[in-house]
């Protein structure tokens, strides 16, 4: 198997969506090659980073800009 | 590097298979018409919809008028909403068409959402160096969150709204797909190249050695 095999396999197997066979193909490449395993190591640290990344409060004056135009419209409902 | 290295991350469960105890009941509320409940769900989820608006249009006041859209247009439309996917799902589908149309407004030569991917051999990362053990936690919150925001600021944006889909907010494939209007091996094209550009970015950050 070639790296850019790995490489072209990279999201799927991430995404445990591969066949069991090329997975296992993947594994043994990975065993055997250091800079396939940095990369599919630090992409998957990539995916973390931004998965486990909380988003930041809103800032105040984008909060009242929300809730006024909603308060405005929803004042319209009730009306 | 010990085999249990290479197994792939154990993710958590994607949101849109997670379903908050209560949300069916806010929404349920909601539609008949109980505002407050409404109100709720906006409060659950302005930061979240802000960050996606924000991340796909790189603009505030774009991202700002996008939000309040998109929980307005929710609202109005929330009678046709009939429960098949999560709402948050469907909000999201909402956020996204408006921070796009944001985008194609300010730069309407931006790159098409559906244009072909080149998935050649410059997708092999040249620069492979690794980054140790949890990386992320060499930096303070908000450092860290100004260095994401950056490298995915830079990102093409039809890469960065899949990656921002698929990777943060935690659609499935299919999702991503339905909500972007493109096939699945598209948003499988453009989520590894995402991943690529973005693990190389952030390499200037997170190698060995780095901010130690």
């Amino acid at each position: 198997m070639k790296c850019k095999t790995i490489i072209t396999e990279l999201a799927d197997y991430l995404d445990e969506a591969l066949d069991p066979l090329l997975r296992t193909q993947i594994e043994e490449h990975l065993g055997k090659c250091k800079d396939c395993r940095v990369v599919v190591d630090t992409c998957k640290q990539t995916i973390e980073i931004f998965c486990n990344s909380e988003p930041a409060p809103l800032p105040p004056s984008t909060r009242l800009k929300l809730h006024e135009a909603l308060a405005k419209r929803l004042r319209r409902v009730r009306a | 590097m010990s085999s249990s290295k290479l197994d792939p991350t154990p993710r958590r469960p994607l949101p849109s298979q997670v379903v908050k105890d209560d949300e069916p009941i806010l929404v349920a509320a909601a539609k008949a018409g109980d505002i407050s409940a409404f109100e709720t769900l906006v409060g659950r989820y302005e930061r979240k919809i802000f960050r996606l608006t924000q991340n796909i249009t790189q603009n505030r006041e774009d991202a700002e008028d996008a939000m309040q859209e998109a929980f307005l247009k929710a609202f109005e439309h929330l009678q046709t909403f009939e429960g098949n996917s999560r709402f948050y799902t469907w909000l999201v589908r909402i956020a996204v068409n408006q921070a796009l149309m944001k985008l194609r407004k300010r730069r309407p030569n931006v790159v098409s959402l559906d244009e072909e991917v080149d998935t050649g051999e410059d997708m092999v990362p040249r620069e492979v160096e690794d980054w140790g053990p949890s990386p992320a936690e060499r930096y303070a919150q908000t450092e860290l969150s100004g260095i994401l925001g950056k490298v995915i600021g830079d990102l093409d944006p039809s890469f960065r709204v899949v990656f921002q889909l698929r990777d943060i907010e935690e659609l499935s494939t299919e999702e991503t797909a339905e909500a972007l209007g493109l096939t699945v091996p598209a948003v499988k094209s453009r989520l590894l190249r995402a991943r690529l550009k973005l693990r190389q970015a952030l390499n200037q950050y997170f190698r060995r050695g780095e901010h130690q």
